[in-house]
């Protein structure tokens, strides 16, 4: 039966979209006949911003990107600077920026799927999760005393070594937080409402969402077996052992699935990361990167090179940032500042495939399925 | 008020009833007595209806900054802050703000959070415009206040006041949940002087 078409706009002020996006939806009474996403409500002009400033002053940008999870995104840039320049990072600096990416990973994952759950209307998730997220803030707050926008991650290595009391704090935490997933696992896994919203909702197959240009989480919720820290390892994870999580269903709660085992994994790296931490107390290239902290703090910024100019020529770089993919292009005319940036955000290319999720949904599954897909609209638009 | 039948006229006091002392007043309640709030006290009870001494700002303005409802217009990177400051550890809840609201007609708070793009803007005042009187608006961050980090990018604000009026400016990038506390009491110290008998003096 046919019924009117009725236009619905969603959004770009909407508690479910993450931030300003908008939704046009072309509906058939209850079911979306055609869904089309507006974006560029928060386009900062990011690019052309690091075309104005230096190497250096465009590491704080990078943290506004994908602000969840701030950290990969500045490790993301610093190592397409390095391979530029070609930087050595001592092995120290390398364990304390993998400890960071993966205590970041926990933390958006927590976010991710706290929002997620709110959005289905279950509030007690998105309260522990921030519980956790907390914590893990006031570990990020010991080591560079920021809570979100750290620019910590510096070309050669990072800004300033871990300070007294920070593992033992990060191992409570670690000890706490294996607790706390199985209590998430507890109160959510086996909800019933929880099931009939998420299973075969949003099913995409392996074959499309790779032709998407999905990574990341939701694509190892298709069956595909694609991390970058197994499939092009950087830093030091050849050296650490953990598994990449994957789902074959390739529907909503495959993907939420994925975020919670990958939770798992962090912790497990975490673990062996501070099992192996070096002793030296270099952190930092000789050449490019802060001498080691022993004279009063202040002095910190001015051992770094002010002038830094990588040789001509160009990179694209990639790491596995908790969204998936994250990619910067960056090519260098000599002088110091980048004559072009060019950010792949593993955002953007996930929301592409929100029309063809779906498309003969409702309206509730729309939101269901586009909080798995664990959109930061910051890292959509730049 | 019907009385054995008859109907008394509920203004009218009767004196009668109240004994006239001739001593000079000492204690407070005797300086009040001499007032004759008390007979107006007495009148108001027969009347079984209930007296409050106040200015009537001072009453307005207790009950607007007790539960502030801020609306839900997280725009960027402040807006995870804004959830941080909802939740269970910093609970802004204290001050009678937990419910965001997701219609901007329910709410008389508005947190400018995030970068106001020029392509925002419009929505941004629009917003504003929706939500009935009396609203306060709080610029948070960097961003919100002046353009912040972006002040160079062609397609950012350079502060959401240019577009609409802002109470309280609240610096940061983006600003830790006790910042956005401190926001809030500055505000509600705002709230409590409005109106004419703040500028009398009279809210001391």
């Amino acid at each position: 039966m046919e019924s009117d078409e009725l236009l619905i706009n969603m959004g770009p002020v909407h508690p479910s979209t993450h931030g300003v996006l908008r939704f046009k939806l072309r509906m058939d009474g209850e079911s979306i006949r055609e869904c089309t996403p507006v974006l560029g409500h928060l386009h900062r002009g990011t690019e052309k911003i690091g075309e104005m400033k230096t190497y250096l002053q465009f590491i704080p940008y990078t943290d506004r990107l994908d602000y969840i999870s701030a950290f990969p995104n500045n490790y993301a840039f610093v190592k397409a600077v390095e391979e530029l320049a070609g930087i050595e990072v001592p092995l120290r600096a390398e364990y304390i920026r993998v400890l960071t990416m993966e205590l970041n990973r926990i933390v958006n994952h927590l976010v991710s799927i706290g929002s997620l759950l709110m959005d289905l209307g279950a509030a007690t998730m998105i309260m522990w999760g921030f519980r956790e997220r907390e914590n893990a803030l006031q570990l990020f707050e010991m080591l560079c005393g920021a809570r979100m926008t750290f620019n910590y991650i510096k070309p050669g290595g990072v800004r300033e070594d871990i300070p007294d009391g920070f593992m033992p704090k990060l191992n409570e935490f670690l000890k706490d937080m294996e607790k706390r997933i199985d209590d998430y696992e507890q109160l959510i896994n086996g909800n019933e409402i929880f099931h009939m919203r998420m299973k075969n909702i949003g099913v995409i197959s392996a074959k499309d969402a790779v032709n998407y240009g999905w990574t990341g989480p939701t694509l190892r919720g298709s069956g595909v077996d694609y991390d970058l820290r197994k499939y092009e390892p950087y830093s030091i994870y050849p050296d650490l052992d953990f598994k990449v999580c994957v789902r074959n269903e390739g529907d909503s709660f495959a993907r939420f699935i994925v975020r919670m085992d990958e939770m798992r994994e962090s912790l497990h790296i975490l673990r062996q990361v501070v099992d192996n931490m070096p002793a030296s107390k270099e952190i930092s290239s000789a050449k490019y990167g802060i001498a080691p902290m022993t004279g009063t703090p202040t002095a910190v910024s001015s051992y770094f090179p002010r002038i830094f100019t990588p040789p001509p020529g160009e990179v694209y770089s990639r790491i596995e940032a908790p969204k998936g993919e994250l990619g910067f292009y960056v090519v260098s005319d000599g002088t110091t500042k980048p004559y072009r940036v060019k950010i792949r955000s593993p955002s953007f290319c996930n929301l592409t495939a929100i029309p063809s999720l779906v498309t003969g949904l409702k309206i509730p599954d729309l939101i269901a399925a586009f909080g798995t897909i664990d959109v930061v609209l910051g890292d959509v638009d730049r | 008020m019907e009385k054995g039948g008859i109907r008394v006229d509920p203004v009218t006091i009767d004196t009668t009833k109240i004994k006239i002392t001739k001593k000079q007043p000492v204690t407070a309640l005797d300086k009040l007595n001499d007032t004759g709030l008390i007979s107006t006290v007495l009148s108001a009870r027969e009347r079984e209806g209930m007296i409050l001494f106040s200015t009537v700002d001072q009453v307005f303005n207790w009950a607007r900054l007790s539960s502030l409802w801020p609306v839900t217009s997280g725009l960027a990177c402040c807006a995870i802050e804004m959830m941080a400051v909802a939740m269970a550890h910093h609970d802004i809840a204290r001050f009678g703000m937990e419910i965001f609201r997701a219609s901007p007609r329910q709410a008389d708070l508005m947190f400018v959070a995030g970068t106001v793009t020029k392509r925002m803007a419009p929505r941004v005042k629009q917003l504003y415009e929706m939500m009935p009187d009396p609203k306060w608006v709080i610029a948070v961050g960097s961003c919100a206040s002046t353009g912040g980090p972006y002040h160079e990018s062609y397609s950012v604000l350079k502060g959401v006041d240019l577009i609409i009026p802002v109470d309280v400016y609240m610096p940061g990038c983006p600003p830790r949940p006790e910042a956005w506390i401190y926001a809030v009491i500055q505000l509600r110290e705002k709230i409590k002087n409005q109106g004419y008998g703040a500028k009398w003096g009279l809210n001391k």
